[in-house]
């Protein structure tokens, strides 16, 4: 009844889309080249494991992580009963009742078991969608779910429901069964007669002609129904939830069944499936495909040992896997700054988008770029986004990568001069070339935010520092000099003032003197270890230390106030 | 007693060994355990980009341990600096905490003031005690010499931190000698590893590495014994690029004690070649 050329449309749509996308895959890229280099590597290493023993790791993979997702099992429970119920009851429909013409040999639909396991299959599915609708808005701290995520399951649970109320309204419908008959049963009016008692009585019917069932015609249809339609027709309970709307829409049933809305339903149904079809590879229906990959390629990548090209394809891969189920989110150990640090990116879970853009090669545009060069490096790198998610990507690595890509592309942001360095350091061999190249241009940016001291010194109020009561402590100082002298970065230089700009007590009277650039663009600020020595040692009990940390606080803050220098140095 | 285990960030990402030690010698000398889920980072590397993410953060995990009714226990210098600096901060300042836990009340949060933050060290020192370690131990690591690191976020500033004497601080020195060992004094003990300027500053931070490592060896170390993973850390991966090769291996006080107590060396993730000796 739905034109053929839908049906083609829709699944040119769905091919064209993956084929679409698969190069995406090869020609996207965070900081190595895209393109056909890409896929050879891919298909050399494809043809390299399959001959190898890893292909034992795949099937494993394949078994616990994408069969039974234990991945979400371990993680939380609830959301692997859902997904399990979704994951394997849509599938299952897809197979039994969907495709069950082209996959299963004398397939009929009406037939058992078919008919028992579209009903089952499609419960459990809509189980599954009830839980994930009802996880969404139980929420979880932070996050936000997107509007594709609303649409997902908006489009799953349509297409359930309208199914199960097509078949519902189908069972009770006088049209379908009248149809059914002139197409195969050639029958005498009193045979007629009885098989429309037999179904009446037995097929949940609904007839206009008979309102009594006398019991002898029934027995009669029963014959008659042996003969012409129990081959095909299994009793309707079997369809234990469609059988239920057949009984609660039966008293609308000759309305229903006059107006057309069986055929109708059937309409819509069938077009949502195949718009469904047709938008998976643009939609957040793609992970049926890339999640599985995901963790097949995480199963056997080595991030030492494999190629580089194939690194950067898996993390491709791995940002069309994420289905912004927030588990990251949730587990993120600095998650809870977004509450003061308005930068939604610092969220695991919302820096894909951006990093998809970025690696598509599309523009970002400044504040973008700033959000999330500030998003991934607001990390502490703790590993939990990585060992939570459930698609099994490696999103610790993606953010290392993208890292790299903004700060190479000469982006900066005055966070790389705090202790969120430290697993970059860790890291310098991985980083490479170009690892000092955005530490440099950070310093010059400083010397050049806060310049040379101009004569004469414009000496102000200390408050035009804003600093806590613990910092304030700096106006008792008396530069006696105990902190420059018991610092250990001081004594590492023979002329520390040359590269430290103040020493530590200088920095205590700059703060008394209000020279504010003065104390922010001292170099000695970001190379204090905050071992605090000099606070420790203080006579005075000034928090030299302290001081330090929270100007360093106002230096980063200074310079993020000044937007206009976060664009990058050239070439962007 | 029973604690709630802060691990932070770097411990379960890069130092998965001072975890697995620190959980077997808590439980061998009967010091119960609690993991909370929800903690998160502590705050310190925020301190040097925004005060109230620092507060919020740390004020976040004190909160969550006041809901479990437990004291923290946790394993790094950093984490446990930070911890105590927001909560001296919290505690003094009302209307700081009052603007914390508006913040914390939409996770069912609040923090009154009752948290306790302890480092392993203390509970090691204080509650467990030397007499009772030293009866423990099976396996005395005599004729070892360990020279000590203590980490200074958890010296220093002495009177938030109260672990020791930060002028001479003797509870490393103690556990060490109660395991057999020998504790060795250099003269930059009490100096920085380093870890904080790496990232930043590599050729500071790596100056002061080898500093603290040449003059440890000068004074005679085989190993030097740390309490902390950023040091820990800063010392493993960084000595042979900032010495050419691993001359002085670091081990955690955990690893060390655990050893001297006979737990097995493969689960505490034992290392180097000089403390091998002892397996």
């Amino acid at each position: 009844m739905v034109p053929d050329i839908l049906v083609w449309i829709s699944l040119a749509a769905f091919l064209g889309g993956i084929g679409w996308k698969v190069w995406g895959w090869f020609k996207g890229s965070l900081r190595r080249e895209g393109g056909w280099g890409r896929l050879g590597a891919a298909l050399r290493g494809i043809y390299g494991t399959i001959l190898s023993r890893k292909v034992l790791v795949l099937l494993k993979a394949l078994l616990l992580d994408v069969v039974l997702q234990l991945r979400t099992y371990r993680e939380d429970r609830y959301r692997w009963l859902m997904h399990l119920l979704l994951y394997w009851g849509f599938g299952l429909l897809i197979i039994t009742h969907a495709l069950g013409k082209v996959l299963i040999e004398g397939y009929v639909s009406t037939a058992m078991p078919f008919l028992f396991l579209r009903d089952l299959f499609g419960a459990m599915a809509l189980v599954g969608a009830s839980m994930a609708a009802g996880r969404r808005l139980r929420g979880i701290p932070r996050f936000r779910s997107a509007p594709m995520d609303v649409y997902a399951i908006v489009v799953v649970a349509l297409i359930l429901l309208s199914g199960f109320l097509l078949k519902g309204v189908r069972i009770t419908s006088y049209r379908a069964y009248l149809g059914m008959v002139s197409e195969y049963a050639a029958l005498s009016e009193e045979e007629g007669r009885a098989l429309e008692a037999y179904w009446v009585r037995n097929f949940g019917l609904v007839s206009p002609n008979i309102r009594e069932v006398p019991e002898e015609l029934v027995s009669e249809g029963a014959e008659v129904h042996e003969f012409s339609c129990a081959s095909c027709h299994a009793s309707p309970r079997w369809a234990f939830l469609s059988y239920g709307i057949s009984k609660a829409v039966r008293p609308l049933a000759r309305p229903l069944d006059r107006f057309g809305v069986p055929g109708g339903l059937r309409w819509f149904h069938v077009l949502l499936c195949l718009f469904a079809l047709a938008i998976l590879p643009f939609t957040k229906f793609f992970h049926l495909i890339s999640v599985p990959l995901s963790l097949l390629l995480n199963a056997v990548i080595d991030p030492r040992r494999s190629s580089p090209l194939n690194l950067e394809t898996k993390r491709m891969v791995e940002l069309d896997a994420c289905v912004h189920c927030g588990t990251c989110t949730a587990k993120c150990a600095v998650s809870a700054t977004t509450e003061v640090i308005p930068n939604r990116a610092i969220l695991p879970s919302e820096k894909i988008p951006s990093l998809k853009t970025l690696a598509s090669g599309k523009p970002l545009g400044d504040e973008g770029l700033r959000e999330i060069l500030e998003g991934v490096y607001l990390c502490t790198n703790c590993l939990r986004c990585t060992v939570s998610c459930p698609s099994g990507i490696d999103l610790q690595e993606l953010w290392f990568e993208a890292r790299e890509a903004l700060l190479q592309r000469g982006l900066v942001d005055p966070v790389l001069l705090t202790p969120f360095s430290f697993y970059r350091g860790l890291r310098r061999e991985d980083v490479g070339e170009g690892y000092q190249r955005p530490i440099l241009s950070l310093r010059e940016r400083i010397s050049r935010a806060f310049g040379p001291p101009v004569e004469p010194l414009s000496i102000g109020p200390p408050e035009v520092l804003d600093l806590s009561s613990d910092a304030q402590t700096f106006r008792v100082c008396f530069s006696c000099q105990t902190c420059t002298n018991v610092c250990p970065v001081v004594s590492q230089y023979e002329r520390p003032k040359e590269v430290l700009g103040l020493l530590p007590h200088q920095i205590m009277r700059a703060c008394a003197l209000g020279l504010r650039e003065m104390a922010l663009g001292a170099p000695m600020l970001w190379m204090c270890l905050t071992c605090y020595q000099c606070q420790e040692l203080c006579p005075q009990g000034v928090n030299v230390t302290d001081v330090l940390i929270e100007l360093r606080g106002l230096m980063v803050k200074a310079l993020k106030e000044g937007r206009d220098e976060v664009r990058p140095v050239s070439g962007m | 007693m029973k604690y709630a285990l802060f691990l932070g960030c770097n411990i379960p990402a890069r130092l998965p060994e001072y975890e697995t030690s620190a959980r077997l010698l808590l439980q061998r000398l009967g010091i119960e355990l609690q993991d909370i889920a929800e903690f998160g980072c502590c705050g310190y590397p925020l301190r040097s980009i925004d005060p109230k993410a620092f507060l919020l953060l740390s004020g976040r995990n004190l909160a969550l341990a006041e809901r479990e009714g437990l004291e923290i226990l946790v394993l790094c210098q950093c984490c446990y600096g930070t911890l105590r600096k927001a909560k001296g901060i919290l505690d003094e300042d009302l209307d700081r905490r009052g603007e914390v836990n508006r913040i914390l009340q939409k996770e069912g949060l609040i923090y009154t003031g009752v948290a306790r933050v302890k480092h392993l060290l203390q509970v090691l020192y204080g509650e467990v005690g030397l007499e009772a370690i030293k009866g423990e131990v099976s396996r005395g690591l005599e004729g070892l010499c360990v020279a000590t690191h203590y980490g200074c976020h958890a010296l220093r500033p002495s009177p938030l931190m109260q672990l020791d004497d930060p002028s001479d601080p003797r509870i490393l020195e103690d556990l060490i000698a109660a395991t057999g060992a020998r504790a060795i004094a250099g003269q930059k003990r009490l100096d920085c590893c380093g870890a904080p300027l790496l990232g930043v500053d590599d050729e500071l931070s790596m100056g002061m590495l080898r500093r603290k490592v040449e003059d440890s060896l000068k004074a005679g170390a085989e190993v030097l014994c740390v309490a902390c993973p950023y040091c820990q850390l800063q010392f493993e991966k960084m000595q042979p690029k900032a010495l050419g090769e691993e001359v002085l291996p670091a081990v955690l006080i955990s690893q060390l004690v655990g050893l001297a107590l006979g737990l097995s060396p493969g689960d505490l993730g034992i290392k180097g070649e000089r403390l091998r000796a002892f397996c």
